[in-house]
């Protein structure tokens, strides 16, 4: 069974990290990954850098640019991670843009994706029709579920629609918002979070954006299965290196 | 072959709506509508009578006899510059500021290059009341300053664009995390045939009417609809579409677009798409774009602002890969001077973008009979300083 759906059967809320491949050094990838396990992180978001992130605040922009800077690119991300499997465990999800994947040749990338033992991807820019139309076959030979997006003014009607093509989690993104811009939760996310859970969906939720201490971490999954955090971890990176990881997972729960 | 949008806005291979989901209700409400609304009597109504009496249409479609008699051919000039706000922008402003009263929108926001598509979406949020924040590349608010005080005049806040290369791909970024961020109230106004679909048909049809005018006015002058060549600058490819338009399945009709190949198409600093781009995904729709051999988009260069692109629209796209299409590009020193040139044979000073598109003399020879019609978008008050500047005048 794919990683991602074992771990969806657990019995605990999900705590999820998203942080920047190459950041803050270029070789900092794989270190990241195996001290967000070793402190019970549950599932990890490797974001491979795009130079025109258009669902991203400066947060993360400014991350990715440094890891372009760094020297980051799809080769060398896959070259860091071609041992990972030795020593994590953990689903591990690629999230990007559409078109470096495109560029590397979109089964050539799940191929290696797959050799690699990568279990998802999260490709905001690639829309439910297209990847219908186009991929779905190649995500499938590979067993690599795609994980699509809901936000607050997504229909009911188009989440069901994205709920028959998920087989994995629904990434619910909390607020009409890019990333790291609000933090705390207000009226509009409380009756968001209701109306996704009364609507029973076949895939659990795991909410993302303007997730950022343990308050946060809780309202999200009051219903939800988990929670992603990202611009708050990368924040963390910035401010206090790579060493503290435990202190950032200790503030969380 | 056809060269009109798809139901799924693809042109060829080119095009879509590579959107991440945040966008999805805005650009689906958007794709549901836009034909829709563009058919009904009141809005062809208030869009054409604002295009006569606001923006001055039709634009003359002027004899160059002396640009003519110099190139050894017959030379027509459409007068985009001649409008109101001083190019071909606000054909598109005009219409898209209709539609989003249509849908019920109170907050506009646009990216901008030059500065005339800020300029354009200023005049008529003021000339409709609505709130207005055009997003503006950190370099291109110095290069066009003229532009940002004509904004900030006609009430709308000019945010400045402060990633990347501080230019129209980064202004283009920062107006579509906005969207992202108020997806209820805000309409997004596209300056040019770009970003996700249904944007570059729309775009393109409330441009069209260059083209539909160059038909009956050619006819009155020539006694024929269609010109051997039509000539367009390409930035995004705005003013080229509505230029084409008419034409596009007209195969006698010969179509050539004049991109910008900054300090040269091989310098590194250059923003010829067509020679320089691959297939990619850039601003919500797959077309050429120039990107590093890993998908990073390559940071462009080209004197003019307007220009300083790193993709084209997905029609020219489809143009370019299927032949349809004759490019070519114009370097900096090639287009001021062409610049230079029309303005001391005929009077007028053009945007140093326009000025691009008066390269083509550089490039091609046309025959003496041959009736070349050239896109004039806009005029050059704007790049005074740098005409200024780069002649020591
Ligand atoms: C006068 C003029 N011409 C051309 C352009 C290029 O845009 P497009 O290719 O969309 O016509 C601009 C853009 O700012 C412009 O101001």
């Amino acid at each position: 069974m794919n990683r991602i759906n074992q771990k969806m059967q657990e019995d605990k809320k999900l705590l999820s990290i998203y942080f920047t491949a190459g950041y803050p050094s270029l070789n900092d990838t794989v270190k990241v990954i195996q001290d967000l396990e070793a402190n019970g992180i549950d599932m990890i978001e490797i974001g491979l850098p795009f130079s025109d992130p258009l669902a991203d605040g400066p947060t993360i922009q400014n991350s990715s640019t440094a890891a372009l800077k760094n020297g980051m690119t799809t080769n060398i991300l896959f070259e860091q991670l071609k041992d990972i499997r030795k020593s994590v465990s953990i689903p591990l999800i690629l999230m990007g843009y559409f078109n470096p994947m495109l560029q590397y040749g979109v089964e050539a990338f799940c191929k290696k994706c797959a050799e690699i033992g990568i279990d998802g991807l999260i490709m905001p820019d690639l829309p439910l029709d297209v990847y219908q139309d186009e991929y779905e076959a190649i995500f499938k030979k590979y067993d690599l579920k795609n994980i699509f997006l809901i936000t607050p003014q997504t229909s009911d009607a188009r989440i069901l629609q994205i709920d028959a093509a998920s087989d994995a989690f629904i990434y619910m993104v909390s607020t009409a918002s890019v990333t790291g811009s609000k933090s705390g939760f207000g009226e509009e996310q409380t009756t968001y979070f209701n109306r996704i859970a009364a609507m029973n969906l076949k895939n659990p939720q795991i909410v993302g954006f303007g997730i950022n201490n343990s308050s946060t971490f809780k309202q999200a999954t009051t219903h939800a299965k988990g929670a992603i955090i990202g611009s708050a971890f990368i924040k963390h990176l910035t401010e206090h290196g790579v060493a503290t990881i435990p202190e950032f997972v200790k503030e969380i729960r | 072959m056809n060269y009109n949008a798809t139901e799924k806005g693809y042109y060829g291979e080119f095009g879509g709506a590579y959107i991440p989901e945040m966008l999805y209700p805005n650009v689906e409400e958007l794709r549901q509508n836009y034909l829709k609304v563009m058919v009904e009597p009141d809005f062809k109504k208030e869009f054409d009578q604002l295009l006569k009496d606001y923006v001055g249409r039709p634009s003359p479609l002027y004899f160059a006899k002396r640009l003519s008699e110099k190139y050894n051919t017959k030379v027509y000039l459409k007068r985009e510059d001649l409008n109101h706000t001083g190019a071909h922008k606000v054909n598109n402003t005009i219409g898209q500021i209709l539609m989003a009263k249509r849908l019920k929108k109170t907050r506009i926001i646009a990216e901008t290059g030059a500065g005339q598509h800020g300029v354009a979406t200023a005049t008529v949020c003021a000339l409709m009341g609505m709130k207005c924040v055009v997003y503006m590349g950190e370099i291109d608010i110095a290069r066009q300053a003229p532009n940002v005080a004509r904004m900030k005049m006609l009430g709308a806040e000019v945010r400045p664009a402060l990633s990347g290369s501080r230019t129209l791909k980064d202004a283009t970024n920062e107006a579509i995390r906005d969207w992202i961020n108020n997806p209820v109230d805000t309409h997004y106004i596209i300056g040019s045939a770009i970003g996700p679909h249904p944007y570059p048909d729309m775009v393109t049809r409330f441009q069209s009417i260059i083209s539909e005018e160059i038909k009956w006015q050619l006819k009155e002058k020539e006694g024929r609809e269609n010109p051997d060549y039509v000539v367009a600058c390409i930035g995004g490819g705005s003013n080229a579409a509505g230029t084409y338009y008419h034409f596009l399945h007209e195969p006698e009709v010969g179509i050539i677009a004049v991109e910008a190949a900054g300090k040269g198409v091989n310098s590194g600093e250059s923003a010829a798409t067509s020679a320089l781009g691959k297939e990619g995904v850039i601003h919500g729709c797959k077309t050429l774009l120039m990107q590093t051999n890993d998908g990073q988009i390559t940071e462009p260069y080209s004197i003019s602002a307007g220009l300083d692109y790193p993709g084209v629209g997905p029609l020219h796209a489809h143009l370019y890969t299927s032949g349809r299409g004759e490019f070519y590009s114009a370097t900096d020193d090639e287009a001021m001077n062409s610049g230079l040139e029309l303005t001391q044979l005929e009077g007028i000073i053009p945007a140093i973008e326009t000025s691009h598109a008066l390269a083509i003399f550089k490039h091609k020879t046309f025959k003496p009979d041959d009736v070349v019609v050239i896109s004039l978008s806009g005029r050059g008050d704007k790049d005074l300083d740098n005409y200024i500047k780069y002649f020591n005048l």
